[in-house]
């Protein structure tokens, strides 16, 4: 992942489908038929959906939707009640066996396919005791087996492109909740997974610092290939960086397509109460 | 009734002593904060035998007195293993023993307090369990533990004179032995309690220091 340079910026202003040609290829992600019970209360009701290489989705929807229990069940974070997913087209939550039979993932498997995965939280969950840079350095030293000035030099990178490469030595507690987001940010994007979900990322942040973190991702989001599983309830931003949008209800997709049907012609009604409340 | 002369003529004596006692209460005190570890990380297994196992240990060891578990490992256990250790060695590893099983559930505590989402994070960052451990939850665990740490350390070593039931010659039973030998009650078991006193001032102090460093580590 390099600076953004004048060329790539430049072609912010063609038109989105000329810059990103989504829903073609092999789908890196696959939800079938992907159910999710907490208790006796049943938050994914069977979902189908595919997210594209590159493809920017942006997922919308009223608090208790399960929004973010779909990017929670790509990151391994919750298991799927029933349903696959597939990534890469091969399943996340299964393996099979030397006999060719699908059966619950072990460690193992897991670990080897959330490398392709990388997630930004709400509460940032940056690691307390760990200097800026030792919480993006982490990872790709101890992960990946760089080496310590191959981490430190791909660290300083990701924390030039948030903004925050004069905040190396410093710890979390010292920064802002704008500044902490955007170090969460690098230290997921040092990974370089191929796909990103950002789990509500500034909701949990003081209004005058959501510019900052949404900007941030805005960069990334022209700049990179990676796919991305924007979960939010800034309208605005979903509009402006999405390729697709997805907006789900209790459990279920309710209405997907390109952000301007989705937020110039709602179709369903649904939908449409929900928007009025962002007007 | 206080002799000084008496008093300083038998001072090197129970120093000396007083060396047995630190050095068990030391000794204790680091077997017990290990196996106490391995005790809270072993609970938290994914293998139900071994955390069943582990819980009926403790349970066993916490309901019976420290005393008969001393007396079973010196007098009792070469009866069955062909093994004989010094009284030393067999305080040590009671009192370590014994501990570990309070210590493994103020680790638990600890790691308990430690939030969901860095659990969560280390997944996301595809950690491995053991560095998910050490590098992100222990040390965060652990700071806030210290105090309590720091507490059965002077609970350990109040508890070291349980050890002379075993014949290990520590600093109260040879305060007895010198009073039974100059019929003189005064001098050594008031020297003792004032040694008791100092040690267990010096290692709060010191307990107090660490964990005002460590704390100020933490918030840096």
């Amino acid at each position: 992942m390099s600076e953004p340079t004048a060329e790539t910026k430049s072609v912010m202003t063609l038109p989105r489908e000329e810059v990103v040609s989504p829903l073609t290829g092999e789908p890196i992600v696959q939800y079938q038929g992907v159910t999710k019970t907490f208790g006796d209360l049943e938050v994914i009701k069977g979902i189908d959906l595919a997210l594209y290489p590159g493809e920017k989705m942006a997922l919308i929807g009223p608090s208790g939707s399960g929004k973010t229990t779909l990017g929670r069940m790509l990151m391994t974070l919750e298991e799927p009640t029933t349903g696959t997913i597939l990534i890469d087209g091969e399943p996340l939550w299964q393996m099979k066996t030397s006999s060719g039979k699908l059966v619950r993932a072990n460690e193992k498997h897991l670990r080897r396919m959330r490398q392709k995965i990388g997630m930004v939280f709400q509460h940032f969950n940056l690691f307390p005791h760990l200097s800026v840079l030792r919480n993006v350095t982490l990872a790709p030293m101890s992960v990946l087996g760089l080496s310590k000035e191959e981490a430190y030099q791909r660290a300083v990178e990701m924390l030039t492109k948030v903004g925050l490469q004069d905040k190396l030595g410093e710890y979390p507690s010292r920064l802002s909740g704008g500044q902490k987001q955007r170090v969460a940010i690098a230290r997921a994007l040092v990974m370089q997974p191929k796909v990103m979900v950002f789990d509500e990322v500034t909701s949990a942040l003081d209004p005058e610092l959501v510019g900052e973190v949404l900007e941030v991702i805005k960069e990334i989001a022209i700049d990179s290939d990676m796919a991305m599983m924007l979960i939010t309830h800034e309208m605005d931003f979903a509009r402006d960086i999405a390729d697709r949008v997805i907006f789900g209800a209790e459990g279920r997709i309710v209405e997907q397509g390109s952000p301007e049907a989705i937020f110039e012609q709602p179709e369903s009604e649904r939908l449409q109460s929900f928007l009025k409340r962002f007007r | 009734m206080w002799n000084w002369s008496y008093a300083a003529e038998i001072l090197p004596t129970l120093l000396n002593a007083l060396l047995v006692t630190i050095g068990a209460t030391l000794a204790g005190f680091v077997l017990a904060s290990i196996l106490g570890i391995l005790i809270a990380l072993g609970r938290r297994s994914r293998f139900a035998v071994l955390r069943l196992g582990l819980q009926g240990i403790v349970n066993f060891i916490r309901s019976t007195p420290l005393l008969v578990q001393l007396f079973f490992l010196y007098y009792s256990l070469p009866m069955i293993l062909p093994i004989s250790l010094s009284a030393f060695t067999t305080g040590v590893i009671g009192l370590g023993l014994h501990y570990a099983t309070y210590l493994s559930e103020v680790y638990r505590s600890g790691i308990d307090a430690v939030p969901k989402g860095q659990w969560e994070a280390a997944t996301a960052l595809d950690l491995s369990p053991v560095r998910t451990w050490f590098s992100i939850i222990l040390p965060q665990a652990v700071p806030p533990i210290i105090p309590i740490m720091g507490n059965y350390l002077i609970v350990i070593l109040k508890e070291t004179p349980t050890l002379s039931a075993i014949t290990l010659v520590e600093l109260l039973l040879t305060a007895k032995n010198t009073a039974s030998v100059s019929y003189r009650v005064f001098e050594p078991y008031t020297i003792t309690g004032i040694l008791f006193l100092v040690i267990s001032l010096l290692l709060s102090f010191g307990m107090a220091r660490l964990e005002k460093r460590l704390n100020r580590r933490h918030t840096a």
